[in-house]
């Protein structure tokens, strides 16, 4: 398979994930969800999942998936990035799913996954500590006998989850645990966020009841596994957006006349649009790369996803502070798409352990080499 | 505050200050009454004339008045009133009849009367002298129709100063005329425009049939850009004046967040945080060199280096705040104007809210002249390079398209 060539059946699918996200996320729809406490609408998510079949792009088909891979999630990503269609792909389809297949306990899988993929069940990785720290080597809930205590922040799409993946430490070290999203004694509080197309959770934990998922001594690998697989499609998602604004202010480029002239004719704004198309076309094949890695092992894929973290999540916030400016006045409005996507980029940025950390790991790996 | 004026000013103004605070505790006195006090001593605008709230003085010296008065706990006149002290002011004194200025000052000096800035529209923003709002003489009466747009603090001014179109057969910068927009006229309608913080500083502003007596134009008929100059040079000294203090503004915000956040410090930030001080100071730097070398000349183009440097450093020290919040940086206080007030102003509605000063700073590169537009000007004004080949200039402004 050559890398960046898709298949017959990767274009179709590109072109249904486009027709559904065009005709359910319009931008009034995006606003409006934006208003309402989950962020997102059940109907479509489970019209995505029994309906369309989206939502198992990327699990093998002996757990009831397409048995794709990332480079159709990424795909899929693109176009609901594009149109900031509303739903837990990040925290269900991205990190949960994959967390799950590789905690490697088959019997928890079986029971969570059906729903999962049909779009009825919400599902959750709480891998952050109480201050929302991705991945914390020490956890700030902890277990004991069977029930959990402690507190966890910035939870993706932990308020709306149907159940939990919660990383919390034991005595053989941090494990993965089971909870029911209605189980007595969770209280969950959507946190106010900059971006309103999200949603994150602050968890409290007074003594829930919780199963243990897989081996203790599997769950560090599981989380590390799940935040490549979501910073691949997180970067996927961010070239959508960024070329969504890329077009907008092209075209604003066009037709705006300041001066009697198209404002796209003063180097200023023609030179800020090329260097936004560069931008795109770097985020872009940083994106199918570390996708392409992941399924066909063309790259590292650690490498390869921390590359595209540090490409994307930069390009992307340039094209939204281009479009903004290109834009003038209106690209400052709340009426305009634009603070839509910038703030969808700059809150980006800062997940599963921001770009900082992305840009950490890639300088260990390739700065100086064994 | 560095000044080339001479002892003897500094002593009045100093002496005077004194005066106006010892015989009027800010304290004890209401708002309005401190400031009329400051204008009738002549501290309002120091280097106006005596009786237009000035002493003649050079104008390096209203720091130090400022210093005083403030330091007493006075208010901050230009925190309430921004476009009266900042653009207002210095158009009016410089263009208005004598009779008229006396009228208009004071309730501005006393922030009685909030003032905005009716120059944008919707086809008209960059290329200002591009405008279509018409103002037709009707006796000794302007009627005016047309819509102005991003009007800020529209929604809570009584005065607006106002760039009509009078004459759309001329080539555009000569068919304009200034006016002094009284906004509780009839004519004039407010719709407020909400931004990407959420609240709704500015607004789109309708003028159906609004009547100006002729007395309140500002300079000749057709001569309304040479007094918009006026008011542009102020805005972006007002914007992008700065502090003559070390460490203020925005920069003074990111070095306060690393303080108080060793938890958040990395090597990387630390060296960024480096960069920033270092172009923040020598921007307030050159702010200084240039109150100096210019005295009291009136500011040229090279006023518009604050106001460029201002702007895209102030966007460049938040992005840094927010990459130093880390995931913190992804929460909000609110959309939400507080308590249903939609005219909160972002400093109203969530002070200390780094993500709120974040977003408003977009606004920075664009309001008060757009960075690309003040480049072009440092180039051409500055450096006497030759401007982009102009087809728009020469024709009567009826000709031009525009959209
Ligand atoms: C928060 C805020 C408050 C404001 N308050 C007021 C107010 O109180 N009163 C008021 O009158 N106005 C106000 N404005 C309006 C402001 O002055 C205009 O937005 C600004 O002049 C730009 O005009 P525009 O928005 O129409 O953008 P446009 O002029 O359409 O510009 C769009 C883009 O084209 C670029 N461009 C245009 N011409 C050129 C050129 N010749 N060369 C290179 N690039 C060019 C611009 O730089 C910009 O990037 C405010 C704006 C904001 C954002």
């Amino acid at each position: 398979m050559v890398e960046f060539e898709f298949t017959a059946e990767q274009r179709a699918l590109r072109e249904v994930a486009r027709d559904v996200c065009t005709r359910w996320s319009p931008e009034a729809e995006v606003r409006r969800l934006m208003g309402t406490p989950e962020g997102f609408d059940r109907t479509v998510w489970r019209r995505l999942g029994a309906d369309v079949g989206l939502l198992g792009l990327a699990v093998p088909e002996e757990h009831g998936g397409a048995g794709a891979g990332l480079v159709e999630l990424a795909l899929l990503a693109e176009e609901t990035g594009r149109t900031l269609l509303g739903g837990p792909l990040l925290g269900t389809v991205a990190l949960a799913v994959p967390a799950l297949l590789a905690a490697g306990d088959d019997a928890v899988a079986a029971e969570l996954l059906p729903g999962v993929l049909d779009g009825s069940t919400v599902l959750a990785l709480a891998a952050t500590d109480d201050r929302g720290t991705w991945a914390p080597a020490q956890p700030s809930v902890t277990t004991d006998g069977g029930t959990l205590t402690g507190g966890q922040a910035h939870v993706l799409d932990g308020a709306a989850a149907d159940a939990l993946l919660v990383l919390a430490a034991g005595e053989q070290g941090p494990a993965l645990h089971l909870v029911d999203g209605g189980a007595p004694g969770l209280t969950r509080e959507v946190q106010s966020g900059l971006d309103l197309t999200r949603r994150q959770a602050r968890l409290r934990f007074d003594g829930v009841a919780a199963r243990p998922v897989g081996s203790a001594g599997a769950a560090a690998d599981a989380v590390a596994t799940a935040r490549r697989t979501a910073a691949v499609v997180l970067a996927a998602a961010a070239v959508g957006s960024a070329q969504r604004l890329l077009d907008s202010a092209v075209e604003h480029a066009r037709t705006r006349l300041q001066f009697g002239r198209p404002i796209g004719s003063f180097q200023a704004i023609k030179h800020r649009c090329a260097d936004m198309l560069v931008d795109v076309e770097h985020a872009r094949s940083a994106a199918y790369h570390a996708a392409w890695a992941a399924d066909e092992g063309t790259d590292d894929p650690a490498l390869a996803a921390d590359l595209a973290t540090v490409v994307t999540t930069e390009a992307h916030l340039r094209v939204a502070r281009g479009t903004v400016q290109v834009h003038g006045g209106t690209g400052f409005t709340w009426e305009h798409p634009t603070h839509l996507h910038y703030k969808r980029a700059v809150s980006d940025a800062a997940l599963l352990g921001g770009r900082a950390a992305a840009a950490a790991r890639l300088a260990d790996a390739v700065l100086e080499p064994a | 505050m560095t000044t080339t004026a001479p002892t003897s000013h500094r002593e009045l103004v100093a002496e005077t200050a004194r005066r106006v605070v010892a015989e009027h505790p800010p304290a004890s006195t209401p708002r309005d009454e401190f400031l009329g006090a400051c204008f009738d001593a002549g501290l309002a605008w120091v280097h106006f004339p005596h009786g237009s709230g000035g002493l003649g003085v050079e104008a390096g010296l209203q720091d130090l008045a400022d210093s005083v008065l403030q330091g007493a706990g006075g208010p901050v006149p230009f925190a309430i009133n921004p476009i009266g002290y900042g653009m207002a002011a210095p158009t009016v004194v410089e263009h208005a009849r004598p009779e008229v200025a006396a009228e208009l000052l004071r309730p501005l000096a006393t922030c009685e009367e909030l003032w905005c800035q009716l120059f944008s529209e919707p086809g008209a923003g960059s290329d200002l002298a591009g405008l279509a709002t018409r103002a037709v003489l009707d006796g000794d009466t302007w009627v005016v129709e047309g819509q102005k747009v991003w009007t800020s603090l529209a929604h809570r001014a009584r005065r607006a100063l106002l760039l009509a179109r009078t004459d759309p057969d001329v080539p555009k910068h000569r068919g304009l005329t200034y006016f002094v927009l009284d906004m509780t006229d009839p004519g004039v309608e407010v719709r407020p425009l909400r931004q990407m913080t959420g609240a709704a500083e500015f607004n789109e502003v309708h003028l159906d049939g609004a009547r100006i007596p002729d007395s309140h134009r500002l300079g000749e008929v057709g001569q309304g850009w040479r007094v918009a100059m006026t008011t542009l040079m102020n805005e972006r000294r007002a914007i992008g004046g700065g502090s003559s203090r070390r460490g203020s503004g925005s920069i003074g915000t990111a070095l306060r967040l690393w303080r108080e956040r060793p938890d958040l410090r990395t090597p990387t930030l630390r060296d960024r945080l480096t960069q920033l001080f270092a172009a923040a100071d020598a921007a307030r730097l050159t702010g200084e060199r240039q109150r100096v070398e210019s005295g009291d000349r009136p500011v040229g183009p090279e006023g518009s280096i604050p106001k460029l440097v201002g702007a895209e450093l102030n966007q460049a020290v938040y992005d840094f705040c927010m990459d130093l919040l880390g995931v913190e940086a992804t929460l909000y206080g609110s959309y939400d104007p507080p308590d249903g007030v939609d005219d909160a102003t972002d400093e109203t509605a969530g002070a200390g809210d780094v993500q709120r000063a974040f977003l408003r700073s977009r606004a920075n590169t664009i309001e008060g002249g757009t960075s690309e537009v003040l480049r072009n000007i440092l180039g051409e004004r500055l450096l006497g390079l030759p401007g982009e080949p102009r087809t728009d200039t020469n024709r009567p402004w009826r000709e031009v398209p525009r959209g």
